[in-house]
């Protein structure tokens, strides 16, 4: 048993240490890049990778490889602020509901169950669409239902722990329903809700650039990697580099936040 | 029993009308003119008089709740409202949309159970195996793909380099195979791995053990009373992926020029055409929700125990 947990624990570490490079490169993009990635050179047009231009270069020569480390963060950082924000609303959301409970938990549930009753990405297209496109309209729409989830989990581990004896003597310290909630459930919680907001990560980022690509989601010409594969994939047969690297690029990033999700998941089931 | 299903149902009218009533609140709140769109897209010069006239004309300048009550009238009778794009009527549009994404869903449902119910179970009893962590793999990577990329990279492969299949869909039954294989493969990744669990479960029961100690043949057992005890679930699985593979096919649909509900929607969403978009979104939406509905039956009625 021991020697399985241990296994699952390097699992968890080197989950961490290659989402900590992806975060990192994200981060750091703007120094990284060897060419400015909205420049465009009309000499330069669908150059083949060189040392120059790693990843090649675009229909209107921009450097293909800086605007995949530029896109790692506008994909990065929209996921990231759009799966914490869904985090809070729905964790602050689910823990009045939980600890309250009376007409205000069934009416904010109703919604959450309502929220749920819907496809969430064709919620999604829909709202984006109608909000015409941006990024701040695309992770609207994919808002809109995400925070049930965490809504829900935060109710539920809410509940389970209300009655519990230090709870009850808590509240005989005189303490206020806010003080109760700060001090003593958000601790107890937070870690169920914090691997669910783990767990979404990759779909999110799926839904992003999806959202991307289909013209809903960034606006030209910054740089994503579903708006890139959506304008470069028009001249594949010419220049395939300008589809491929940013593909792999959001393949090796959606994979590596999976494995977190599931490595840190599987450890902590394995307890 | 009877009483529970017509408990659920009534739920689900009244979420079918809360439904129509969000979508068309959605489009009440929805920034930009209609109105104002078509007359550009038309090459008319937009003056105040004309945009009035249009506005009249289209419907929109009557209270919220009247256009509401009549939009949802008209759905009730089969009148879906006309395109503010072309005005014609919408309703058969959608119908001939959704006919063609029905197609279009059960070719790659088909293809993914294909895949990954033998696959699912393969690499349930030969657990730990080579062939079980390849499996493993391939679900894992196959379910981190973006549908785009998969269809992008079909299309990239086998149209371009190997000329195999034609690059716009159009309708032809040549035409169906990268979409619905491009539909498949992240949902075929999702299904593997279910199969899998629901396999292993299957497998630990104590009536397997028994049948084993019987001397029953293990070939025998796993057709005849594993498989059987998971297909129950399979509807279940099944009905958990409808939601991904709606909004999946609106994506693969664009790429490929499939004439299904999702392109339509994809164009209307471009020219503005809220009635089509309202269209789809309670088309979808009900789908969904009676889907969901049916499996929720299905599963009580299949196990008496739940």
């Amino acid at each position: 048993m021991k020697k399985k947990k241990a296994k699952l624990r390097k699992r968890v570490i080197i989950a961490v240490v290659f989402a900590a490079i992806l975060v990192l490169i994200a981060t750091f993009s703007g120094v990284l890049a060897p060419n400015d990635p909205y420049a465009t050179n009309s000499e330069l047009i669908r150059q083949a990778p060189s040392a120059a231009y790693l990843f090649g270069t675009d229909n209107l020569g921009r450097c293909v490889f800086s605007r995949v480390l530029i896109g790692a963060r506008t994909t990065i950082a929209s996921t990231f602020f759009l799966v914490a924000v869904s985090f809070l609303i729905g964790i602050v959301v689910g823990m009045l509901c939980g600890f309250y409970g009376g007409i205000v938990d069934d009416i904010l549930m109703r919604i959450a169950d309502l929220m749920l009753a819907f496809p969430q990405m064709v919620v999604a297209i829909a709202v984006a669409g109608i909000l015409g496109g941006g990024l701040g309209g695309a992770m609207i729409a994919l808002g809109i239902t995400m925070w049930t989830s965490f809504a829900r989990l935060a109710r539920s581990h809410t509940l389970s722990i209300k009655n519990e004896p230090y709870i009850t003597a808590a509240r005989l310290q005189g303490k206020s329903g806010l003080q109760i909630m700060m001090t003593h459930i958000m601790p107890n919680i937070l870690e169920p809700v914090l691997i669910n907001a783990l767990t979404q990560i990759g779909t999110t980022m799926i839904g992003i650039s999806g959202l991307s690509f289909l013209g809903l989601g960034v606006v030209a010409p910054q740089a994503e990697w579903g708006s890139m594969i959506s304008e470069a994939r028009a001249y594949i047969q010419i220049a395939p580099w300008a589809v491929l690297f940013p593909a792999a690029a959001t393949v090796i990033t959606i994979v590596v936040f999976n494995y977190l999700g599931d490595a840190v998941m599987e450890y902590r089931n394995a307890e | 029993m009877k009483k529970q299903i017509a408990k659920r149902i009534a739920e689900l009218i009244v979420i079918l009308i809360v439904l129509s009533f969000l979508t068309f609140l959605l489009m009440y709140l929805a920034p930009g003119d209609p109105a104002e769109k078509r007359l550009s897209s038309q090459g008319v010069a937009v003056t105040k008089e004309v945009l009035q006239a249009e506005q009249e004309r289209m419907g929109l300048l009557r209270p919220f709740m009247v256009r509401y009550g009549e939009w949802f009238g008209g759905i009730l009778h089969g009148d879906w409202g006309v395109s503010f794009k072309d005005d014609m009527p919408v309703a058969p549009k959608l119908a001939a949309g959704l006919k063609n994404t029905t197609i279009l869903a059960l070719a790659s449902l088909i293809i993914s159970l294909i895949v990954s119910v033998p696959l699912g179970i393969a690499s349930a009893v030969k657990k730990n195996s080579i062939l079980d962590h390849i499996v493993r793999l391939l679900s894992f990577i196959g379910n981190a793909l973006p549908n785009f990329l998969i269809s992008v990279l079909l299309m990239y492969f086998l149209c371009i380099q190997l000329n195999l299949f034609p690059v716009v869909a159009s309708g032809s039954v040549q035409g169906l195979c990268l979409p619905a294989l491009s539909l498949a493969i992240p949902m075929a990744g999702r299904f593997t791995r279910q199969i899998r669990t629901e396999t292993m479960e299957q497998l630990e029961q104590e009536y397997v053990t028994g049948l084993r100690t019987r001397g029953v043949r293990e070939k025998d057992i796993l057709i005849h009373n594993v498989f059987h005890n998971a297909s129950g679930h399979i509807f279940t699985i099944v009905a958990l992926q409808i939601g991904t593979l709606m909004g999946g096919s609106v994506v693969i649909e664009t790429i490929f020029r499939w004439p299904g509900i999702g392109k339509l929607v994809m164009d209307s969403i471009n020219a503005r055409d809220y009635p089509t978009i309202m269209g789809f979104v309670l088309i979808m939406g009900t789908i969904y929700v009676v889907i969901n509905f049916i499996s929720d039956v299905l599963y009580h009625v299949l196990d008496p125990r739940v």
